[in-house]
């Protein structure tokens, strides 16, 4: 619940787009976005921000946090986005990096991003964190939302209570963000604003005033004294460590502040404030504070203003729709992306094809030798096309239709549906969260695995991610259902869908069958705990979901593909055109992998597809009819079913297709994703078991299908 | 009303408020975060497909939390 799927993504796709070196002025103002999860902080962090984002290592933190730049008035800022985080008390390490974020790197100025409809709740972290700076501005987000609902927010009242500037935006719409800069610029110039005093208990207030002066004199302004002293009697060992980290290893040892250390401790021990209670009372003040912050100035037009929100959950998520819903949900979305991708690929591909027979033309107007002509149009540009043609159409169709439903606050409910078979399998419910991130890329979804905070359970989310095909996949299990297992007709995009659909339900249960399996063997344990906030459904933003998801997704995807392809297509060319004793470099690879790939149901030259396809998943069916292509008779070809005649000719049958798509389905990570399972998890061994998996059991269900499909057929 | 019930025996509808929190370690520190803490104020909206876990209405937040948890935040229901 700590990282939310947008900047996992955000790590995956948009991290490398600039280089880290001289996009912020140094002598910057310096502003730290923090804020609950799902409150829209990433929408404002773009909205201030724009492109001028890249990821930033900040000293001594592990994880790296995103920022970007943004200028107002001559001023320049750079904004540096903290994980969502509800408190900073519960020791998560999102929370760690964010509190240490805030008290030991020292931001100019902090800016809390708040959900409008639930403010009372968000205001708990507004409060923590101006316990540690005083330089705050609240961000009131979603206040569109909260008008819908007929919420209505004093926030003049509220500031006056908080002290701290409040400033209420939309943060899709650019310019109510303008203000939030001009408050941030303020609050970060004055002089220090007299700290906000939240009142604990009596007994609390008494142990705090026995530390206070003696800290003060030894932090020199470097931290809040109350702040620290509160800290001190809660007792927490990593901060504590960390304090003495950044003030000088003698700060706890020292004789005077250890006696009233001491001193308060037994104070509050003999007045019932144990260690563990005190902690308690100190978020209960906290809590009360903030419902008192809200008290008459945040009121509801209507009582009932999430029914609709509770009626839409009961059909999604209730015992007896909940699962046909989600069925239904996916199967549409199949639907209109075949059926939305069928033209514009023909199109495509006509486009393509007809530019190749312009470029052979100047080719040979040109007087090029024809190796150059084979190597550059045969082998690069051909299966550049392919790539594109194939893939594009159904990419910018899907991608933007599952923003769509990510916009929406649907994937939560998936993940809220699906957490008791996870649990039955000793998972976590989050884990379908990062499975429907690997519908999109394995490599998004298990940096996605982050928000599981569990680490055997997320190393068994990590190990399953590549069990869900990717979108560089779909395209190939797409191709091949419409021209093996779909006869024409009045229904046959709908007939696609429905089998798409049962593909992605078997790469589900395999998910749900390993996952089962390594909790029984190699990462033994029983189910930790579990707490999944279901947010309110929003109104999706449709025009800049298509932009983003088209920008973020699509055109990174497809350009690594292209990227991929081209080396590829080389490498291809040259193994089908060089010959050595007797037969073309392909011919041998195919002749050696051919007995293994017979077995499978498949032949040698299928698996050197898969072999090359290592980089990016999308280019395997484009080798496949390349070298098909190479070797045999047809030369050109429009069609899907010129390309059925290519692979028919081929050898082909409806087992050769379905072993393909199974083992599409299941096989290794492509190297995206292992390098980024190697990173998160830090281990090789891990990294080769999430490779072998799928391997396995993919080379073990080819086996089987390959058998009985000769033993019966 | 009756007493000394939990979370996780809340039917779908129902209301309650917290008398005790049962919970350690991180799932303590989780309850707390999102707000629920002695006399909070639970609703039980309803359960997954699977019965297990459930919804509650915490601080205006739906919360999602598993039978075994919900069973160690005793409430009072009214």
């Amino acid at each position: 619940m700590d990282l939310t799927l947008r900047s996992a993504e955000r790590t995956v796709f948009r991290s490398r787009r600039q280089a880290p070196e001289d996009v912020c002025v140094p002598a910057s103002v310096t502003i730290a976005l923090a804020g609950n999860p799902n409150v829209g902080k990433s929408t404002v962090f773009n909205g201030l921000t724009g492109l001028n984002q890249h990821t930033g290592n900040w000293p001594g933190k592990t994880v790296a946090l995103a920022e970007g730049c943004c200028s107002r008035k001559g001023q320049s800022f750079t904004v540096v986005d903290l994980p969502g985080t509800y408190s900073l008390m519960a020791h998560s390490p999102e929370e760690e990096v964010a509190r240490d974020f805030l008290c030991f790197s020292k931001p100019d100025a902090a800016v809390v991003v708040c959900d409008a409809t639930c403010l009372s709740r968000n205001l708990n972290l507004v409060l923590q964190i101006m316990e540690i700076t005083p330089r705050v501005v609240v961000c009131v987000n979603l206040m569109d939302e909260a008008r819908r609902k007929g919420i209505r927010l004093d926030l003049a009242a509220i500031e006056a209570r908080l002290g701290v500037p409040v400033i209420g935006t939309t943060a899709r719409k650019k310019r109510s963000l303008t203000a939030l800069i001009e408050a941030v610029s303020r609050v970060s110039a004055a002089d220090e604003p007299a700290p906000f005093r939240l009142r604990y208990p009596a007994e609390i207030e008494t142990a705090v005033e026995m530390l206070e002066p003696l800290l003060t004199a030894r932090l020199s302004g470097k931290l809040d004294s109350r702040w620290v002293s509160l800290k001190l009697l809660e007792g927490d060992r990593t901060l504590l460590k960390k304090f003495g980290d950044y003030l000088g290893d003698g700060f706890l040892l020292d004789a005077p502040l250890a006696d009233a250390l001491h001193k308060a401790d037994t104070y509050l021990t003999a007045r019932g404030f144990t260690r563990e209670t005190r902690k308690d009372r100190i978020v209960a003040a906290i809590l009360a504070e903030a419902e008192r912050v809200c008290d008459g100035v945040v009121t509801h037009d209507a009582p009932d203003y999430d029914a609709f929100d509770r009626k839409l959950d009961r059909l999604l998520t209730s015992r007896r729709t909940g699962y046909p819903v989600m069925l239904l949900l996916l199967a549409f979305v199949f639907w209109l992306t075949i059926a939305g991708a069928n033209y514009p690929s023909q199109l495509l591909s006509q486009a393509l094809f007809y530019l190749q027979d312009q470029l052979t033309a100047l080719f040979s107007y040109l007087h090029a030798p024809a190796w150059l002509h084979g190597a550059l149009v045969l082998g690069v540009y051909r299966v550049l096309a392919w790539v594109v043609s194939v893939m594009l159409p159904p990419m910018a169709i899907f991608f933007p239709l599952f923003t769509l439903l990510e916009d929406a606050g649907y994937l939560p409910r998936v993940a809220y549906n699906l957490d008791c078979p996870f649990k039955r399998c000793c998972a976590c419910g989050k884990q379908a969260l990062t499975m429907c991130m690997g519908f999109g890329c394995n490599a998004a979804g298990v940096i996605g695995c982050r928000i599981i905070d569990s680490p055997r359970e997320r190393l068994l989310a990590i190990l399953t991610n590549s069990f869900v095909p990717c979108n560089g996949r779909f395209p190939t299990l797409l191709a091949l259902l419409s021209m093996f297992f779909v006869r024409g007709g009045a229904f046959s995009t709908l007939f696609s869908a429905v089998l798409l659909t049962l593909v992605i339900l078997l790469g589900v249960l395999m998910t749900f069958g390993v996952t089962k399996l390594l909790s029984k063997t190699l990462l033994k344990g029983v189910p930790s705990s579990f707490t999944l906030e279901l947010p309110p459904y929003r109104k999706p933003q449709v025009g800049r979901v298509i932009v983003r998801s088209i920008l973020d997704r699509t055109l990174f995807v497809l350009g690594r593909a292209a990227a991929v392809a081209a080396p590829a297509g080389l490498i291809l060319w040259i193994m089908a055109n060089v010959t050595v004793s007797g037969g073309s470099l392909l011919y041998h690879c195919a002749a050696f992998l051919d007995p293994l790939g017979r077995l499978m149901g498949m032949d040698g030259v299928i698996l050197i597809a898969f072999v090359l396809g290592f980089p990016a998943n999308e280019i395997v069916l484009p080798i496949i009819i390349m070298a098909y292509m190479s070797q045999g008779s047809i030369a050109e070809f429009e069609s899907l079913t010129m390309l059925r005649q290519l692979l028919l000719d081929n050898g082909w049958t409806w087992v050769t297709a379905l072993c393909v798509m199974l083992f599409s389905l299941l096989h290794w990570p492509c190297s995206t994703t292992l390098l980024t399972i190697k990173k998160e998890t830090g281990s090789y061994k891990w990294t080769l078991l999430a490779a072998l998996l799928p391997t396995l059991s993919g080379m073990l269900l080819c086996t089987l299908v390959a058998a009985a499909a000769r033993l019966f057929g | 009303m009756r007493n000394r019930q939990s979370l996780a025996d809340m039917a779908p509808g129902e209301r309650g408020i917290v008398t005790a929190l049962h919970n350690t370690g991180s799932m303590r520190r989780r309850l707390l975060d999102i707000g629920l803490i002695e006399s909070t104020e639970v609703e039980c909206l309803g359960r997954s497909p699977g019965g297990d876990p459930a919804a509650y209405l915490i601080r205006g937040a739906v919360i999602a939390i598993r039978a075994e948890d919900g069973a160690k935040v005793c409430i009072r229901t009214c």
